[in-house]
């Protein structure tokens, strides 16, 4: 087959078609040092202190849905960007696409609610933009949020830190907000109530850092392409391998059940309010405590280790005691046919 | 989740495995006849902890797979029609044809609809009545009653902009087929729960008799699949080859005669080509004369055209059991799942996808 003439969905999914394009097209073209890290926020050095800096645009639909709606996920995943670097948020941008057409109170209800999320995560939105295009050319209304955010001194936070012994631990179930805008697109209506887990995790990522200071090597919230694809990434950056314990893995019954439904593998769900942390061994137990004492964290779980296997390489062990990889994903998750 | 989380408890399996291993005492090839099972056993992480007398080889059960690139091109032709919009389940969106894919069509501007259920088209079809809608159908047993139910109901409703393009097979006739081949050496058929739930365990009774051949039902969690492979190795080891019913919380012996009738109702068996097995008597399900105006390859006068397999693709051997992934030399090169060269890299249950997702090292 022909390399790959038109953009497809799956180059927007956040596996590794995405993947390929940012290392084919974007980073020959565009390639610096800071660019080339490939972190959820870059950090650049001002000289007096590091500045974390990251953009992120929001094109889910529906954009209301069970849990949220997409003003919120704006706000809460560019402010996650900057608390996975460890960076202590400090404003944002709100820019806005516009579909000619849509109800003003729509809009009214989005901009509510992003005023609720940055008051409620205490971060403002201290500029922005707003364009409309003509009926057709867009849908309904398509966000993008920059932020900016100051990393402390003594703060090392990068995907390159992970070693090997370090404990994985997860902040709570995964798969809730991919579950719930699947089956909303679906039209599914299933019994249970599954609620896209869209939250701000700066303060937990800050309580962490502050109380256990040192013991967090790698912070990742794995959005697009879920557990598995943030992981596959973080072990391909620091040459190391993960070992997962399927059984210890946190995942709704609601969301289970719905994932066997559709033939769905809640380990490439997005998820809008969870962070992955790997953290040094010996200080894992503490840490654990530490996010379990505020909500964000309530439900975290140790859910593998770090080993000195193959760079890039993510095993699953089995609930049934079976062993697999778990790669990055590949493409668009598409529901399965029987 | 109870009623899943206890058929995939180690605390099962383990001794399973150990009965399994006591009980096998020479090599065994058993093949999974269905995709579904192919996916579980990788899923699971199963092939790590199976004893290595047993050699589990992946079948034609996988419905995109078997689809002949003739019927994706077609499927891309209807698709690229001014005024037309399709219907799929979302495995047929990346099936490679000579043509591209739909993916591909819907990029340069087709209507594509990735739909949960057969009827989900016909609401699209009432959605759109300045559009043709078509669905276009690629499944077994299990998925040809449910598609016979739609048919039925977009007559009662009197549409007249959906269609749908039959793509359907049925199993028996095919597996009959592969069994012809002399170079294919089975000891045990794992036969494919969710389709014996339509035709029943019965249906498997000429293939135990006439090709002494043994046939176990088996469900698609890991207590199941153990289970039906333990059923499997017991009949080996007591030469006895005949059909036993593994997943009986789901599949009768009988199946479901109405699934069936209603199948026969609106559906007639054709010769139908099978991707990488050729044209097998019978094995097809067609559009009746008598619902002419809902088949699509009728209102847009489609004729089926001839389609090389792809060079160097092993998908035909793959699906007859007697090639593994790892044999062809496209796979995880030039085939991957982004960019799959046969069918069975690209739907999620094909033997290629599963090796390339689940055991690579």
């Amino acid at each position: 087959m022909k390399p790959l003439a038109t953009i497809l969905l799956d180059h927007g999914s956040g596996g590794r078609a995405s993947q390929e394009l940012i290392r084919n097209l974007f980073l020959p073209h565009l390639d610096n040092p800071v660019l080339a890290c490939m972190e959820d926020s870059a950090l650049v050095d001002t000289g007096a202190g590091r500045l974390a800096f990251t953009t992120d645009s929001y094109v889910v639909d529906p954009i209301f849905f069970p849990g949220g709606d997409i003003g919120r996920l704006a706000v809460n995943g560019t402010i996650n960007d900057l608390a996975m670097r460890g960076a202590r948020p400090i404003c944002l941008s709100l820019a806005l696409i516009l579909e000619e057409g849509l109800p003003m109170e729509d809009l009214q209800r989005i901009i509510l609610s992003v005023q609720a999320a940055c008051r409620g995560a205490d971060v403002p939105v201290v500029t922005g933009d707003t364009k409309v295009v003509p009926r057709g050319k867009g849908d309904k209304i398509f966000i993008n949020t920059s932020g900016i955010g100051l990393v402390d001194g003594d703060v090392q936070i990068s995907a390159m830190n992970a070693r090997p012994g370090d404990a994985v631990i997860l902040s709570g179930s995964m798969g809730d907000h991919g579950i719930t805008i699947l089956t909303q697109r679906a039209g599914l209506s299933l019994q249970g109530d599954l609620t896209s887990d869209t939250m701000a995790l700066h303060r937990l990522v800050r309580k962490m850092l502050d109380e256990a200071p040192g013991a967090v090597h790698t912070l990742r919230d794995p959005t697009r392409g879920g557990v598995a694809t943030s992981l596959n990434e973080i072990a391909e950056a620091a040459r190391v391998s993960v070992e997962l314990e399927e059984g210890d893995i946190p995942v709704k019954p609601e969301v289970g059940a719905a994932c066997e439904i559709l033939g769905m593998d809640p380990l490439y769900l997005a998820n809008e309010g969870k962070l992955l942390a790997l953290v040094d061994k010996d200080h894992a137990g503490r840490v654990l405590d530490i996010m379990r004492s505020l909500p964000e964290g309530a439900d975290a779980a140790i859910i593998g280790r770090v080993t000195a296997g193959p760079a890039g390489r993510v095993v699953l062990k089995t609930i049934a005691g079976g062993a697999r990889i778990a790669p990055s994903l590949t493409g668009e998750p598409l529901p399965r046919i029987c | 989740m109870k009623y899943v989380s206890e058929f995939r408890d180690k605390k099962f399996i383990v001794p399973l495995v150990a009965e399994l291993r006591r009980i096998i005492d020479r090599p065994l090839r058993i093949m999974e006849v269905c995709g579904t099972h192919t996916m579980a056993i990788f899923r699971h992480g199963l092939r790590a902890i199976l004893p290595e007398e047993l050699e589990l080889i992946s079948g034609p059960g996988c419905p995109v797979c078997v689809t002949s690139a003739a019927h994706i091109d077609a499927f891309i032709d209807i698709a690229a029609r001014d005024g037309v919009r399709v219907a799929i389940f979302g495995d047929l969106f990346r099936v490679p044809g000579a043509s591209g894919s739909l993916a591909r069509a819907q990029s340069m501007g087709a209507r594509v609809e990735i739909v949960y259920s057969p009827m989900d088209a016909l609401t699209l079809a009432e959605k759109y009545p300045g559009e043709e809608v078509v669905f276009l159908s690629v499944g077994f047993e299990t998925t040809i009653p449910l598609v016979a139910a739609t048919i039925l109901e977009a007559e009662r409703r009197e549409l007249d902009n959906f269609t749908v393009f039959s793509a359907h097979k049925i199993m028996p006739p095919a597996l009959a087929a592969l069994l012809d081949d002399p170079e294919l050496r089975l000891d045990g058929l794992l036969c494919p729960g969710h389709v014996s739930t339509i035709i029943g365990a019965a249906a498997y009774a000429p293939l135990a008799e006439n090709y002494g051949l043994s046939c176990v039902v088996a469900g698609f969690e890991p207590v199941d699949i153990l289970q039906a492979v333990i059923l499997l190795a017991k009949q080996a080891r007591e030469k006895r080859s005949v059909v036993e019913n593994g997943y009986a919380r789901a599949v009768s012996w009988q199946g479901n005669p109405r699934a069936r009738k209603l199948m026969s109702d609106v559906f007639a068996p054709v010769d139908c080509q099978w991707r990488g097995l050729g044209v097998i008597p019978a094995s097809g399900m067609a559009i009746r004369e008598r619902y002419g105006c809902f088949d699509a390859e009728k209102r847009f006068a489609i004729r089926l055209t001839e389609a090389p397999e792809p060079k160097g693709c092993l998908c035909g051997q793959i699906l007859k059991g007697k090639k593994n992934p790892a044999d062809c030399p496209l796979f995880a090169g030039r085939c991957t799942p982004l960019a799959p060269v046969g069918p069975c890299m690209v739907s999620s249950e094909g033997t290629c996808a599963a090796y390339y997702r689940y055991a690579r090292v």
